[in-house]
């Protein structure tokens, strides 16, 4: 077993296991978009940055759902530094894709009240779920990426549903965006709003406000 | 040619081959790199080889096209050995006068002379040119003395001492400890201590004990080509110090990443491959060591990000080149998940020099964190550009200068952009930095792979920043949030400000979303990127904010925040702006006070450029800080 501390407290984790898994099963609520349990993870979103402190007040900040537990690791989930670099990076994902439920409730959670950045949306954050869902659970490998940079998109070949679908629909069950669609009129600087005021969202039946992720309605489970 | 079996066969190659040239001989070296190129040197080596011909000199002097000399700019280059006559700016008429009074009667033509603009001496040798006097060429210098596709001409230089060096007597912990001595660390850009890459790699497990040594020849950075130039130049250099890393890390198997665009690279290193093949220095059992090693070339597509370590690997395996985490370092699980070593071209040839004159001397330049030479490309508002192979540690001073030759048209320095796109610019206050790893880096900048523009005060640093920031938007894979998204709209932001349309709190909020994007990025594409950004406004702060709030560009650049007008007290009505203007928007009468129309200007600047009397003011020149 591996021994690493998380947030100051000591856990130990079987070799292999991700940051990201050995501080869920602590109870450490991280936010995640791009990885999903049973896929490959793939560093896209970066909305699970932690802080791995390096020592002599050096440290950096690594996607957890990517980063593999080290012997007397230090990781702190929700420092001053992670939070703003979080949050810089949710206003960058709803700068692109304002009408995803997902994310505006994760903007909800961490107090986001404004995206300063200029609104393009593009109805798809790139997280790949599709592409590694297609590809890595039904073995077809239909859909992938192409393009560069802010040109990159998820498409089939030629643009035509290609022999391998199987019609399984699990691209779109998967995707995080269409998956729950915001179905807010108007957005407000970037904000549906919906969230901040009304939305359900999801809380521990008795939520005590162990995470310091505990957005302005009680702890979400993402 | 037999393959050679034993050190002794190579030795007495290398005598037979010296006998063969005895020293006497005088031969002329014309620079056949990419700037001498463009100038045309294949004409004047063909009127060379011709009056050589001619005047039937054959037997007294040799004909040699070779690498990039550095000074490109004064192309095409010959120099005459032994005497190292140099000429510059030379032409196919020139042939004549240098076979029959050079090469023959010994005398120098002084017309084909460099002349220094700033002290009006002439120089007579290489030597003497102050661009080369404060270099110091160990890695770079042989390019103008050898034939790159002859192998010969490395072997007489001294080239393959290194080799059976390493493999007959150094043991492979023994030849990482010499490189760990030497103190080298990776020309590619983050500047990475190479013994410990080799360590790691030689020590990784490998499931079927395959390992691999890759050679990073991409050089995606616009302005950049050191490492093309070593290709194409001197590739033996390269195989050589290829060969000893994969004896010490234990791999038999090596690539050279090059991009496509170097089709001379690519042809060269094909070249040197095979003779290499056949004098049996690559291959199965090398010089009879038993040791095995090959290379193959491999021509990336020339995207940027390919030459990223991942992303590399993953376009040489055939799939799209694009990073992944690199929580698993390459060193351990690589190309076709095996421990894979990868190092830059300039690196590879610095490894020979370290194994055949031995660490303890090539420690000895540089600074305490940064060893040997490092190539720039210099280029920019400065006298002398071209390629420049400097110790760690020389000053940006010098580097300017004596090197450079100082600014143009008595301009004054304003900054010096290091490190390729995603470096940073340092401002002339910061003149006497020395220019190593560490030092660039604290100044917020960085060595990058070498490049250096040196800027005078019409460079207006937002523009500058805008202009590398599209750059590296343009180039960003988009794999990740940070980068794809963030420098988009830092680019955006950055546009706005340059246009006008700049709003308080813009300097702030771009601060954030650089350092975000610096530390959230998965690969050092997008984790240096907001590098140009940050540094000029750490530095230039209050350029950034005459763009903002007083919606005006100090340097004169940004077009939209100028305009051009006619000043009464100097115009004398000559007519010569409203003639040439394109857009017809300057008008008045002959002698009479001219006037420019602001709605037909274009802001090109041409009336500021012919104006005898200096009448077209901009808008700048009128303004004043409140
Ligand atoms: C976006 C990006 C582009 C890069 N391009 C190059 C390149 O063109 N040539 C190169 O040698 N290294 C390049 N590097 C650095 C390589 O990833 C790697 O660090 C280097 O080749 C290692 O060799 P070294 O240790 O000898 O420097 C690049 C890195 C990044 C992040
Ligand atoms: S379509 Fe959905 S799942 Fe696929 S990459 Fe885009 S956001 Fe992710
Ligand atoms: S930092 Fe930029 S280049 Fe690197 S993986 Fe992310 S998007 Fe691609
Ligand atoms: S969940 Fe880790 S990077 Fe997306």
């Amino acid at each position: 077993m591996i021994e690493l501390t998380i947030d100051g407290t000591k856990v130990r984790a079987a070799p292999g296991t991700t940051v990201l898994e050995a501080a869920r099963e602590m109870g450490i609520v991280i936010p995640t978009l791009c990885y999903y349990p049973g896929l490959s993870s793939y560093g896209e979103c970066r909305v699970c940055l932690v802080e791995m402190v390096k020592g002599r007040g050096r440290s950096s900040l690594e996607a957890s759902c990517a980063l593999p537990v080290e012997q007397g690791q230090v990781i702190l989930t929700s420092s001053a530094k992670v939070k703003k670099a979080r949050r810089v990076v949710v206003e960058l994902l709803l700068a692109s894709c304002p009408s995803s439920k997902t994310l505006q409730c994760m903007a909800s959670n961490m107090g986001i009240n404004q995206v300063r950045f200029k609104i393009k949306p593009r109805e798809c954050i790139l997280c790949g779920r599709c592409v590694r869902y297609c590809k890595e659970q039904m073995r077809s490998g239909g859909i992938g990426f192409t393009g560069r940079g802010t040109a990159r998109r998820v498409t089939t070949a030629f643009g035509h549903t290609p022999e391998e679908c199987r019609n399984c629909g699990g691209c779109q069950w998967i995707c995080p965006v269409c998956e729950r669609a915001c179905t807010a009129d108007s957005l407000v600087n970037g904000l549906c709003g919906g969230c901040q005021n009304l939305a359900h969202v999801e809380t521990c039946e008795i939520c005590t406000g162990c995470s310091e992720s505990v957005g302005a309605h009680g702890h979400t489970v993402y | 040619m037999q393959k050679l079996r034993s050190i002794a066969e190579l030795e007495r190659l290398r005598s037979r081959i010296l006998r063969r040239r005895n020293g006497t001989k005088k031969y002329v070296s014309v620079c056949g790199g990419t700037g001498c190129h463009a100038y045309k040197c294949q004409d004047v080596a063909s009127a060379l080889e011709g009056e050589i011909r001619r005047q039937d000199m054959g037997s007294r002097v040799e004909l040699k096209v070779t690498g990039c000399h550095g000074f490109c700019e004064r192309g095409p280059l010959v120099v005459i050995y032994p005497e190292e006559t140099f000429y510059q700016r030379v032409s196919p008429a020139d042939a004549v006068e240098i076979v029959s009074r050079t090469v023959g009667k010994g005398e120098v033509i002084e017309r084909l002379l460099y002349v220094d603009p700033q002290k009006n001496r002439v120089a007579r040798s290489e030597a003497e040119v102050p661009f080369y006097r404060k270099q110091q060429r160990i890695v770079f210098g042989k390019n103008g003395l050898i034939d790159p596709t002859n192998i010969e001409d490395y072997i007489a230089m001294g080239g393959y001492t290194a080799l059976p060096k390493a493999l007959f007597e150094m043991d492979p912990e023994g030849i990482i400890e010499e490189i760990k001595e030497s103190g080298l660390r990776g020309r590619g850009g983050a500047g990475f201590p190479t013994y410990q890459k080799w360590q790691t790699c030689r020590s990784a497990p490998s499931r079927d004990g395959v390992r691999y040594v890759i050679c990073n020849a991409d050089e995606g950075d616009p302005g950049a080509y050191m490492d093309r130039s070593l290709l194409e130049g001197n590739p033996h250099a390269i195989l050589e110090g290829m060969i000893i890393g994969a004896r010490a890390i234990d791999a038999h198997d090596g690539y050279v990443y090059v991009r496509m665009e170097y089709p001379l690279a690519v042809k060269n290193l094909g070249v040197a491959l095979d003779q290499a093949r056949q004098y049996g220095l690559l291959g199965q059992n090398i010089l009879g060591s038993g040791f095995d090693f090959d290379i193959k070339i491999s021509r990336g597509g020339g995207a940027f990000i390919c030459g990223e370590s991942t992303a590399l690997m993953a376009s040489l395996e055939g799939h799209i080149g694009e990073p992944r985490q690199k929580h698993i370092h390459t060193a351990l699980k690589g190309l076709y998940g095996r421990p894979t070593n990868l190092n830059n071209v300039e690196t590879w040839a610095n490894v020979p020099v370290i194994i055949s004159r031995g660490a303890k001397w090539y420690s000895k330049i540089g600074t305490e964190g940064s060893k040997g030479t490092k190539i720039f490309s210099l280029v920019g508002k400065v006298h002398n550009t071209g390629l420049v192979e400097v110790p760690m540690g020389i000053t940006l001073r010098e580097m300017v200068y004596d090197i450079g030759g100082g600014m143009r048209n008595g301009k004054k320095l304003k900054a010096i952009q290091t490190g390729g796109p995603s470096g940073g610019c340092i401002p002339e206050s910061l003149i006497d930095l020395p220019v190593d790893f560490d030092e660039l880096t604290k100044a917020g900048s960085m060595m990058g792979s070498g490049g250096m523009i040196v800027m005078d005060e019409g460079t207006c640093m937002v523009d500058m920043a805008r202009y590398f920031t599209k750059f590296l938007t343009e180039e960003s894979c988009g794999k990740c949030v940070p980068c794809r998204e963030g420098l988009d709209r830092m680019l955006d932001m950055l546009t706005d400000i340059t246009e006008g349309r700049g709003s308080e709190g813009d300097l702030d909020l771009l601060e954030e979303l650089g350092g975000v994007i610096k530390e959230a990025s998965l690969c050092g594409l997008g984790g240096t990127a907001p590098n140009p950004l940050l540094s000029t406004i750490r530095y230039f702060r209050d350029e950034y904010e005459a763009h903002v709030v007083h919606k005006h560009c100090p340097a004169g650049v940004c077009k939209a925040l100028i305009t051009y007008s006619v000043d009464e007290a100097k115009c004398t009505g000559c007519r010569v702006c409203a003639r040439e203007c394109p857009e017809g928007a300057i008008s008045g009468e002959k002698k009479k006070l001219h006037v420019i129309d602001p709605a037909k200007c274009i802001k090109c600047g041409l009336c500021r450029d012919l104006c005898k009397f200096d009448a077209i003011l901009v808008s700048w020149e009128r303004w004043e800080y409140d």
